[in-house]
């Protein structure tokens, strides 16, 4: 066991079971999953991505590159999870990722074998050239070798809520410039909210053992937060990306139940004390079990009570190792440093009154052990021996933390003397403090923390610095090494200096390139540990600083952030509004098979009409034409238009004319887009001299409003006109066929629905049952039919009145009806005005054949629009009996080679009850002028080829005798 | 996420809004002729750096068009008027 019997923030009174590939396995509250691998003297806890080489824990947060692993909760599997960042809990089954069939012996190992094969570019070279046919033979096999932990097919879970939240100044970070920060803010009492991805604040103060003054300072500092109720800390929540506003994302983990909530946190100020990640040193063998950052070995001694090794090699090129050295050797471990530098005098002293053994300008070209690291190879002045340890401490310096300083576009700065970028000039609600900045020391960082809130307009005073020790935090350039085996840079993706050596010499040497072309720094760690080094490896072999190597700006999220968290509860049915007519209660009550069409549900068709769609619409389609059906239109966008100038309005915005309308009359209409399009086609009423009543299609009424109040708000200040949305305030429901008239009369027998009464084209106001009713005789199947609107809360009497007085000839139509009624009848809709059409192409030129000053007239007859072969409107009948039109199919004309896209394509599609055939409406190149012709519908996924002729789109009554009754 | 000061509901998210594109290109007279002046009007369009003066709607509010002046660099928020109110 590794655990000491004392020391860390552990409760070792407590006892956590819990199972690692089957293992049962103990560790105690406070620890991470990583934490109590360690402590049970696990160290091998995964295989790599490509090579399947043996890999353990490098580091102690979330920067983690190697040891991933799958948490299993029931039917939910959630993999990649870096086991640094998963809390401990009683039950919780882990699994080791990426080996077959087991983590000790994994067969897919002998990949290493090919490793020469598997370089970089490999899956460029042989999948994306002139032998990318390959792929299909290879890629399950790749799949399934390559990769990392498999996710979850059960979709269930237990969402968590997305909740927006608001605060004076977030801090990111609570090491020591953050609390500082946060206690300076508090303190002038501004809302504060302090974020830390970890269980405990205290960010490096953590490394502290708790009798140390930093450690003192720590809790005094969360005591006074505590007590101020302005100042709120968030621990386990990670600020993954910043964005315009100074909006941050914040996901809140909770292991409890794996999904983490969403925080939409809206910040004034935000104070950036993120801290830097220290990064490994690149060598042969360095990716061995065993090797580990040298600042994680210090925290999980400190923190979790863990001395990772008994006989440990360190290292670096940094002051900062050193102490994990002396923690390391004064918790009985024996040590040994090897460092890059000349021998620095001071830090030597402390090191041999510890009888550490020290050697300087040191290099480790080689490493030994199966499963985990047994031995190093340390070449120095002083010769070249191997060194047998079970834990190799490294630390190459630090990488600032500075991905969401750059989420919005700030470019991050190279600043030599910490060798690694910080962030570029903040924008001025956005600060910078401590180790992200590049002060690496505690006390460095508490006084900036200070002086950032007062820049950013807090009147903070600066707080007592705490008498600290001194710091030793001097450091060098970090020296790459080769040698006999792979010296890896990005441990996660396995790219290794030779592939980057690669890169450069086929030409990939610019950042971007380089990362594409070895896919370094692209896995879930996004390169925390690996982009400085494969920048400064690239920087090596072109001669150049690496400063003008560039570095790439960080784009969200930070770490990976589970998908059901930005989902929240906009799951199912919850993922968009759901709208509902006022009928849709009988609806359900009686048999409607329902039908999503855009936010709406809507009948479909009815059972009682057929056992599915196809057998029931076509019976509906028959009581519409032989009897009489009622229809829920209530759907239709509503608009109330008032005020002087409506006719004005009215006349500009549809194509067709509408200056001249009288009171009592309804008109149909199209509108185009600017560009010349059609765009919407409706109807609308008008009720009095200075008040109409518009219907648009289900579709385009939240457009057609906004184009209304658009164009009102602008252009046409001037036109004294309102426009008012009253979809919802109006039920709505169309009673159509030859019994129609009939039926209404003894529905409505106060009313007089004669022909001179209520002519075609004719409106009626009244009153029914105390709401008010408006009939419009307007007629979208051919027949007889009237649109009654009533006020919403009257619609489903209404509607029950009218089908109590029709029975049994009126029965309920749903829109697969609907559709194929208005095909019947060559009436265009959403198929065909899909937002390239004109008029002209949709067989409506005429109407406006003599207007102008009309939005879109101008740009309409552009020679692009006008062009002879355009696709235009024309019927289509099948010519073959036992076949059926499809609607998607293109259309080839006598002779065409039946490939390509075709002289047209077919738009809609209906069996015919009245005609016995399939029946379509299509777009063809040059539409009517080739009627009478034979040609081919081909609808190449289904592999199905119709003739059919070009035929008229009227297809039933074009003279329109049965709309008169 | 864009937070539009709206002259009639304070600040709101731009979930709120619809976008409507450069404010700065006057429509052309409804009954103008020429279709070099429309083909400008859809069309032609600056794409500055920097200051943009651009048309947002609140649907889910007030439903007024507003001018609104964008950095379409920072994304920062300048003045927000009505269109109703506002002079070229
Ligand atoms: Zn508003």
């Amino acid at each position: 066991m590794t655990r000491l019997s004392q020391g860390g923030r552990i409760d070792r009174s407590r006892m956590l079971r819990f199972t690692f590939d089957g293992r049962t396995l103990t560790g105690h509250p406070g620890d991470t999953v990583a934490s109590a691998l360690l402590a049970n003297g696990i160290r091998l806890v995964g295989r790599s991505f490509k090579y399947h080489r043996p890999r353990g824990i490098l580091s102690a947060g979330a920067e983690e590159p190697s040891a991933l692993v799958t948490r299993i909760t029931g039917d939910l599997r959630e993999p990649n999870l870096p086991a640094t960042m998963l809390d401990l809990a009683e039950g919780i089954v882990i699994e080791s990722q990426n080996r077959w069939p087991s983590l000790s012996f994994d067969l897919q190992a002998v990949n290493g074998l090919l490793a020469p094969f598997l370089g970089a570019g490999f899956y460029y070279k042989t999948f994306m050239g002139p032998t990318r046919g390959a792929w299909k033979v290879y890629e399950h096999f790749i799949r399934k070798a390559a990769g990392l932990g498999r996710a979850s097919e059960a979709a269930a879970w237990e969402a968590a809520p997305v909740r927006s939240d608001f605060a004076d100044l977030a801090v990111i970070g609570s090491g020591p410039a953050g609390l500082a920060a946060a206690l300076a803010a508090g303190a002038a009492g501004a809302r504060v909210m302090v974020i830390e991805q970890d269980a405990v604040p205290g960010g490096r103060l953590l490394d502290c053992p708790e009798a140390s003054v930093e450690a003192a300072w720590r809790r005094a500092a969360l005591d006074r937060l505590a007590g101020m109720p302005s100042v709120r800390v968030m621990t386990r929540t990670t600020a993954f990306g910043l964005y315009d506003g100074n909006f941050l994302g914040l996901a809140v983990r909770d292991d409890a139940s794996g999904i983490g909530a969403l925080v939409q946190l809206h910040a004034q100020r935000i104070l950036h004390a993120g801290g830097a990640l220290e990064q490994p040193l690149v060598f042969p063998g360095n990716d061995r079990p065993g090797v580990m950052l040298a600042g994680a070995a210090r925290r999980y001694l400190t923190q979790f009570g863990v001395l990772a090794g008994r006989r440990v090699l360190v290292h670096s090129c940094t002051d900062h190792a050193w102490q994990t050295a002396f923690d390391l050797a004064d918790a009985g471990a024996a040590v040994v440093i090897a460092d890059q530098r000349p021998m620095p005098a001071a830090l030597a002293i402390a090191a041999g009154s510890r009888g550490i053994r020290v050697i300087d300008q040191a290099r480790i070209t080689a490493t030994r052990g199966r499963s985990a690291i047994r031995a190093a190879r340390v070449e120095s002045p002083t010769g070249t021996e191997w060194i047998a340890c079970d834990l190799l401490c490294t630390s190459a310096g630090w990488s600032p933390a500075l991905h969401l300083t750059s989420h919005l576009g700030t470019r991050p700065i190279w600043l030599p003397e910490l060798n690694a970028f910080v962030p570029g000039p903040l924008p001025p609600d956005q600060a910078a403090a401590g180790a992200v900045t590049g002060a690496l020391t505690t006390g460095a960082a508490i006084a900036q923390a200070a002086e950032a809130v007062r820049a950013l307009g807090f009147a903070a005073e600066a707080p007592a610095l705490p008498d600290l020790p001194e710091e030793p935090h001097a450091l060098t350039a970090p020296v790459q090494t080769t040698g006999r085996g792979k010296a890896f840079v990005d441990l996660q993706m396995d790219v290794a200096l030779s592939d980057i050596a690669l890169a450069r010499r086929e030409g990939f040497e610019a950042v971007e390139l380089l990362k594409r072309y070895t896919t370094t720094g692209m896995g879930t760690d996004q390169g925390k540990t690996s982009n400085l080094a494969a920048l400064r490896a690239m920087a090596d072999r072109r001669g150049i600083a690496p400063a003008e190597a560039g570095t790439t700006v960080f784009r969200p999220p930070f770490t990976p952030v589970n998908i059901g968290t930005l989902a929240g509860r906009a799951l199912g049915q919850h993922y968009k509004p759901i709208r509902h007519s006022p009928m849709h209660d009988w609806h359900l009550a009686n048999g409607a098979e329902m039908i999503e069409v855009g936010l709406w549900i809507r009948p479909w068709f009815y059972r009682a009409a057929g056992p599915d769609a196809g057998a029931a619409y076509i019976a509906e389609m028959k009581t519409v034409r032989q009897a009489a059906g009622l229809m829920d239109i209530s759907t239709l966008g509503k608009i109330e238009i008032t005020g002087p100038d409506g006719a004005t309005l009215l006349d500009r915005v549809y194509a067709n004319g509408f200056a001249k309308l009288p009171v009592g009359r309804a008109r149909y209409g199209v509108m185009l887009r600017d560009d010349g399009i059609v765009m919407d086609d409706g109807t609308t009423s008008r009720l009095t001299d200075e008040r109409w009543f518009m219907t648009t299609s289900t579709a385009r009424a939240a457009e057609v409003l906004s184009r209304l109040e658009f164009l009102l708000d602008t252009a046409w200040r001037d036109l004294r006109v309102a426009v008012t949305s009253v979809t919802d305030e109006w039920a709505a429901m169309s009673i159509a066929g030859p019994q129609a008239q009939a039926i209404l009369t003894r529905a409505l027998p106060d009313l007089d629905l004669s022909e001179a009464a209520l002519p075609q084209m004719g409106v009626l106001q009244a009153t029914w049952r105390g709401s008010p009713l408006r009939i419009l005789r307007i007629s979208y199947s051919g027949e007889w039919a009237c649109e009654l609107h009533v006020g919403a809360r009257a619609g489903e009497a209404l509607w029950r009145h009218l089908l109590e007085t029709g029975a049994p000839l009126l029965r309920p139509y749903g829109v697969e009806a609907l559709g194929a009624l208005r095909v019947e009848k060559g009436h265009v809709a959403g198929p065909e005005i899909d937002g390239r059409t004109t008029l002209a192409d949709l067989g409506m030129g005429r109407m406006v054949a003599k207007r102008n000053a009309y939005a879109g007239h101008v740009l309409s007859r552009r020679p692009a629009l006008t062009a002879p072969d355009r696709l235009q409107l024309v019927g289509l009948d099948c010519l073959e009996p036992d076949k059926r039109l499809r609607g998607g199919a293109l259309i080839y004309g006598p002779g065409q080679p039946e490939s390509g896209h075709g002289q047209g394509r077919v738009t809609s599609v209906t069996f015919s009850p009245e005609l016995g055939r399939y029946i379509a409406l299509a777009l063809f190149a040059g539409g009517m002028a080739a009627e009478g012709q034979e040609v081919a519908t081909v609808h190449h996924i289904r592999g199905e080829r119709v003739r059919a002729r070009i035929v008229s789109p009227h297809f039933l009554d074009p003279e329109g005798e049965r709309m008169k009754g | 996420m864009l937070r539009i000061p709206c002259p009639c509901c304070g600040p709101r998210d731009h979930d709120e809004f619809r976008y409507g594109g450069d404010a700065s290109v006057p429509r052309p007279a409804p009954d103008d002729p020429d279709p070099e002046a429309w083909h400008a009007y859809v069309y032609r369009r600056q794409n500055p750096k920097g200051a943009h003066r651009e048309y947002w709607q609140h649907v889910l509010g007030c439903r007024q068009w507003l001018v609104v002046e964008r950095d379409t660099v920072s994304h920062r928020i300048g003045s927000v008027v009505m269109a109703r109110e506002w002079q070229a």
